[in-house]
């Protein structure tokens, strides 16, 4: 059953991506959807069904040199479960949602068939997405890794004609690969020191990590630290933390149905899940631990600032996930693998909801994406507004306070800033908090601006040039509509359902979990040493209430500038402007990046190739050629024939002198 | 068979002189013919040599299908493989077909042409199999003498320059490489290779001109060949002739360059420098690691700043080169298998990354990536394949660039992390020039009037790139079927090796 929920995809890309044109386009994307839509099935059966052992099915060999070993395989655990549950149910949902919303698209003329290439993509990248999450060894999970990402570049350059989208597909794979050569280094120095990467001999030999140094670059260090910093930089680079985040919010240049499968449900949270996985030797390594609460912790702010004043209604989105996934990191740096995962569960429902949301926005005004050209859409339409609704009130942390009765995020977000404050720095609980509060406001603000007030559809056309503006928008088709509702279920429901086995005793949930995920992380906590995650259910009620409050502060504030004060956002703006320019280009990320990396790059190639080539080195070898060949030359008297025939006689020359130097040689023994 | 390697090596050879005695005229059926006839001469030495891994025995690391015959001047004829040859035997016959198909619209002396390639074919697969001093120095050397016609006469407009940098750069080498063969004949007394692997070079410090020279004769032995071998490979600083004389060769000619006569200088130093001089080469270990670390990165900077699409992936190529030549001097079983998977591996990638070129320069007659952009709207099954690629040289898992580059990692991680550090930048970098590559050349909207009417492969391109595909998957997704074939050959040679270092003297400790 594994192997087929892990194949089924790939068979569907395949056949999809070069059999289109035999069976069709259309019977060829009801074939992919089938498919995936199987291995989502599947995966509710054995999450539903699973009871904790962990199993392992190998395929065949794979890599192997001396002792470096591994295999195809598929670990099956609780871990892989859940991952299965989420990759495959949002992969299924947005494969459905992508019939309508891929059905026109202006980008394409009638003669060019696109379809059923993107549903092959999508296809790809979910398998993928799973051979990355039911990976045995640190191998196949790079393969997964790497393959995920190519998935990413084809996608987000879907539009192959627009010159943003090639060069934002170009960037995310490089900056991940920036990620990658830190997993990379990571991997060898785990062989190393373990002689292994398998998971199962890693974890075994993770504690003696803890006792030893390793000499890396112009020190020592210790090992599991090390080693822990390094997987992290590969998790930073997929899961789009701050110094490497600057590709997400240009990803969102790809379709929309893509932005939700991939940059918020499933790759980018595979850091979190990389961390998670490896929670055995991080355990043992508590400066690792502290290095990922601070980069989440601020990866949380930074990106929530940002996202309060972008206009792009996807950019808004895609930096609310940056953001979100930050607070995965911190749950998971301060010792709480299962309430990271908790928020990541969670996210991919609520998050994939606002961003077909969003899609359906999109698809309702013709393609117009800038928020300032909403407006007034609530009455047109109405079931993509509740959907919204149901997903901006999942994220910002509706609930009840001081009870576990709320939709997901109030659940998860709560659980993660609890965590944070039982097993973190104090900063970073406050940067949480902080980041609760503007994710409110941002998250109101794109609904205020979205669906209420007065539709700015046709004053404002910015030069932008959609003459189709008069068209009225119109309620998406009903494929695109299921997948929404299904998503509320879980936007709703989800929390509230998995409390317990993902934030409940720590007993409970590491019995869940069943090994598949190793907490050992002690605090004091009332007197007592503690889980972290048994600690977190101890925390001061204010802490508790501290999130609800911040979200309520969140929503008056959007509500005070977008519905009470419209005029307000812009005097603040203009006001302040060093500031928000600031927030607006994103802290200059990408020029600081271009700055610094990107033009010295280009710079010192071709200084390299001018002048390191050109002048020193063939400098050199012809000042020396110049003395030597004339010589030669002279040696054999002069030839007219050219340089392969000087060539040719030096080689038989020394033939000759060979062979008579070896027959004098033999006729004198 | 006894004779089966011979069998192999002068098949294509016999092809030529077929070709050059019976064939007449130049007229389109004679041109058509000569091509046929090349096209079946390297097949059939494919198929042949299918005999000769099937026969091959893994388990045995010493010279297999040996073959020893008395030749001119009391010389002798001693050929054979083992398991860290016979790859790259496999790897040239495999190719060769392939290359003559891809060489099909060429009309310009189509018989010379057709004659090159296969003498260089024989030369090339003698110089894997040679088991002696001087027969190994004759195919080496030789074998450039077609490559160098196939430049000087079917090349670009600046041919005379590239052979003439050509021949500057390996006179060089070979002539230290001819003293130093010279002088291990006077040593040991033998020019058998097999004998020579067991016999022990000193390794005394001992003066030279004033000098003292550590590791004695093997260290000056070790650079004599290391000056040929280097220029071959070739390693950062003397690579430069390599871009020159793949933008001048013909698309079969950077091909045949690239995919294996780059190979001989790793294949060079594993079958010399590592066993031979044992004790020099661990001394001497640091300077091919940074040399190779410098390539990777110098190389793949200068490959961002190309703007001549055959110039990029010559020197992509030295870059991966850097990749093999630091894997052979870890001296560990990952880093050696690394390298020798990178060599296979970057056969069937950098070849078929010519012939991508090869495609859209026969149809545009140019490689200024400038004049392209968009392709992918009127070749989609051109831009897939070169995707394909692409991600290939970039070393994706799941592809055969992937093994050798992280074998390669895992290798050199255990001996020095500096280097190793540099080493993984390419991993970004690769991605920075190759993908920006093919974002200038295959996306974009179409534009350019010249390309409106361009037109997507053809049946026989397709047919020569489905192999390539099929191979650089394969290996990627089952790399055993190399590394069984190498491991215990690969794993003798560091036995041995290991052993030939007096303890304190080790710079290296491989612990695995």
């Amino acid at each position: 059953m594994e192997t087929i929920i892990l194949f089924a995809p790939l068979v569907g890309a395949i056949l999809c991506g070069f059999g289109w044109k035999y069976i069709g386009e259309k019977p060829a994307q009801i074939l992919t959807t089938a498919l995936v839509f199987l291995s989502a099935l599947l995966s509710w059966v054995i999450f539903l069904t699973f009871d904790g052992g962990t199993q392992q099915i190998m395929l065949f060999r794979w890599v192997d040199s001396g002792t470096l070993g591994a295999e195809w395989g598929i670990r099956l655990d609780r871990m892989t479960a859940i991952m299965l549950v989420v990759v495959n149910s949002v992969s299924a949902l947005v494969h459905l949602y992508s019939f309508g919303y891929m059905a026109h698209d202006e980008n394409w003329s009638e003669d060019e068939p696109y379809r059923a290439r993107f549903f092959a993509y999508l296809s790809f990248f979910t398998f993928a997405m799973l051979m990355l999450v039911t990976s045995d060894n640190l191998i196949q999970m790079f393969f997964g890794w790497e393959g995920v990402g190519v998935a990413s570049y084809l996608l987000i350059g879907f539009y192959w004609k627009k010159q943003s989208a090639s060069a934002a597909a170009m960037k995310a794979f490089i900056v991940n690969r920036v990620g990658d050569f830190g997993f990379l280094l990571g991997i060898a120095a785990l062989y190393f020191l373990t002689d292994s990467v398998r998971l199962d001999e890693i974890f075994a030999q993770a504690p003696a990590l803890a006792e030893q140094n390793i000499t890396f670059l112009w020190t020592d260090w210790n090992a599991a630290n090390l080693i822990g910093v390094l997987l992290f930089i590969g998790a930073m680079g997929k899961s789009a933390q701050l110094f490497l985040h600057t590709w997400l919010p240009d990803a969102m240049e790809g379709p929309t149905p893509v932005s939700a499968l991939i940059h918020a449900a499933t790759m980018v949270t595979a850091g979190v899940f990389l961390v998670s996985r490896m929670s055995p030797l991080y355990e043992v390594a508590p400066e690792a631990k502290l290095m990922i609460v601070y980069i989440g912790g601020f990866t949380a702010f930074f990106a929530a600032t940002v996202g309060l004043v972008q206009n792009d209604i996807k950019r808004v989105i895609a930096y609310s996930t940056c953001s979100q996934l930050g607070y995965m990191f911190v749950a998971a740096g301060v010792g709480v693998y299962s309430v990271a995962m908790f928020h990541l569960f969670t996210h991919a429902f609520f998050k994939a909801m606002l961003f077909l949301g969003a899609g359906s926005v999109i698809h309702a005004t013709h393609h117009e994406q800038d928020m300032r050209n909403y407006g007034g859409l609530r009455k047109k339409i109405p079931l993509t507004f509740w959907a919204m609704m149901i997903g901006t009130l999942a994220i910002t942390g509706v609930g009840i306070p001081l009870t576990h009765i709320g939709f997901a995020g109030f659940i998860s977000k709560d659980a993660v800033i609890e965590s944070a404050y039982a097993g973190g720095p104090a900063i970073i609980f406050w940067l949480l908090v902080l980041g609760a509060l503007m994710t409110s406001f941002y998250s109101w603000r794109l609904m205020f601006m979205t669906f209420y007030g007065e539709s700015r559809a046709h004053g404002h056309h910015n030069g932008h040039g959609h003459d189709d503006h008069h068209h009225e928008p119109h309620e998406s088709p009903r494929v695109m509509l299921i997948p929404l509702a299904v998503l509320a279920l879980g936007a709703v429901f989800a929390g509230m359902l998995w409390y317990g086995p993902f934030f409940g005793s720590g007993r409970q949930v590491l019995d869940w979990f069943a090994g598949s995920i190793s907490m050992t992380a002690m605090v004091e906590s009332h007197g007592a040493e503690k889980l972290v995650l048994d600690a977190a259910h101890y925390v001061p009620k204010w802490v508790k209430v501290a999130p609800f409050v911040a979200m309520l502060l969140g929503l008056g504030l959007a509500w005070f500038m977008y519905i009470r004060r419209p005029d307000l956002p812009g005097k603040i703006a203009a006001e302040q402007k060093p500031l928000y320019d600031f927030l607006l280009n994103k802290w200059y990320f990408d020029e600081l990046y271009d700055a610094i990396f990107v033009r010295p790059a280009k710079w010192l190639g071709a200084a390299l190739w001018k002048r390191g080539d050109g002048n020193v080195i063939d400098g050199t070898i012809n000042g020396l050629a110049m003395g030597i060949v004339p010589f030669f030359t002279r040696l054999a008297g002069r030839m007219q024939s050219g340089y392969v025939f000087h060539y040719a006689f030096a080689m038989v020359l020394g033939i000759v002198v060979l062979v008579t130097w070896m027959t004098l040689a033999y006729s004198g023994h | 068979m006894d004779n089966l390697i011979s069998i192999i090596t002068f098949t294509p050879a016999i092809g030529a002189l077929i070709l050059a005695v019976f064939l007449r005229g130049d007229d389109a059926a004679a041109q058509r013919n000569a091509k046929w006839l090349a096209l079946a001469a390297t097949t059939a030495t494919f198929l042949i040599s299918i005999f000769l891994i099937a026969g091959f025995d893994p388990a045995d690391t010493g010279f297999q299908f040996t073959e020893s015959h008395d030749w001119i001047m009391g010389l002798k004829y001693r050929v054979g493989v083992d398991g860290i040859s016979i790859l790259f035997v496999m790897l040239t016959t495999f190719l060769m077909p392939l290359t003559i198909a891809a060489c099909w619209d060429v009309t310009h002396r189509v018989k010379e042409y057709m004659i090159a390639f296969l003498m260089l074919e024989t030369l090339m697969i003698g110089v894997f199999v040679a088991l002696d001093l001087v027969l190994f120095y004759l195919f080496f050397e030789a074998g450039l003498i077609p490559m160098f016609l196939i430049i000087g006469i079917w090349g670009g407009k600046d041919r005379i320059y590239a052979s003439f940098k050509f021949f500057l750069y390996t006179f060089l080498g070979s002539v230290l490489m001819l003293v130093a063969m010279i002088a291990m004949y006077v040593d040991a007394g033998t020019t058998d290779i097999a004998a020579l692997l067991n016999h022990n070079f000193a390794s005394e410090t001992f003066p030279v001109l004033g000098i003292q020279v550590v590791g004695g004769m093997q260290t000056l032995l070790w650079l004599a060949f290391f000056a040929s071998f280097a220029v071959k490979m070739p390693m950062w600083p003397v690579h430069t002739w390599l871009p020159d004389a793949h933008v001048q060769a013909p698309t079969a000619g950077s091909v045949i360059l690239a995919a294996v006569l780059l190979k001989m200088g790793g294949y060079g130093f594993l079958r010399f420098s590592l066993p031979m001089f044992p004790v020099a080469s661990d001394l001497l270990a640091p300077l091919v690691f940074w040399m190779s670390a410098i390539a990777v990165v110098y190389t793949s900077l200068v490959a961002i700043a190309q703007s001549d699409m055959k110039k990029l992936i010559a020197y992509s190529s030295v870059a991966h080169m850097g990749y093999v030549t630091m894997g052979i001097f870890t001296a560990n079983q990952q880093g050696i298998d690394g390298a020798i998977f990178q060599m296979i591996s970057h056969g069937f990638i950098s070849g078929a990354l010519f012939l991508c070129v090869g495609v859209i320069y026969d149809r545009m007659h140019t490689r200024e990536i400038d004049a392209y952009g968009g392709l992918v709207n009127r070749m989609p099954a051109y831009a897939l394949v070169f995707l394909f690629f692409t991600m290939a040289n970039v070393g994706l898992p799941g592809t055969s660039g992937f093994i050798g580059e992280f074998l390669t990692i895992m290798g050199i991680f255990q001996v020095n992390t500096w280097v190793a550090f540099f080493a993984a930048t390419g991993v970004i970098l690769s991605a920075a020039y190759a993908l920006w590559l093919y974002r200038r050349v295959v996306w974009g909207a179409l534009i350019k009037g010249s390309l409106k009417t361009i037109t997507d492969m053809t049946a026989r391109e397709r047919a020569i790139f489905a192999p390539l595909v099929a191979m650089t998957l394969l290996l990627g997704v089952y790399p055993s079927l190399v590394t069984d074939i190498i491991g215990p050959s690969v794993g003798a040679l560091i036995t041995d090796y290991h052993a030939a270092i007096p303890a304190d003297a080790g710079t290296q400790l491989a612990s695995h």
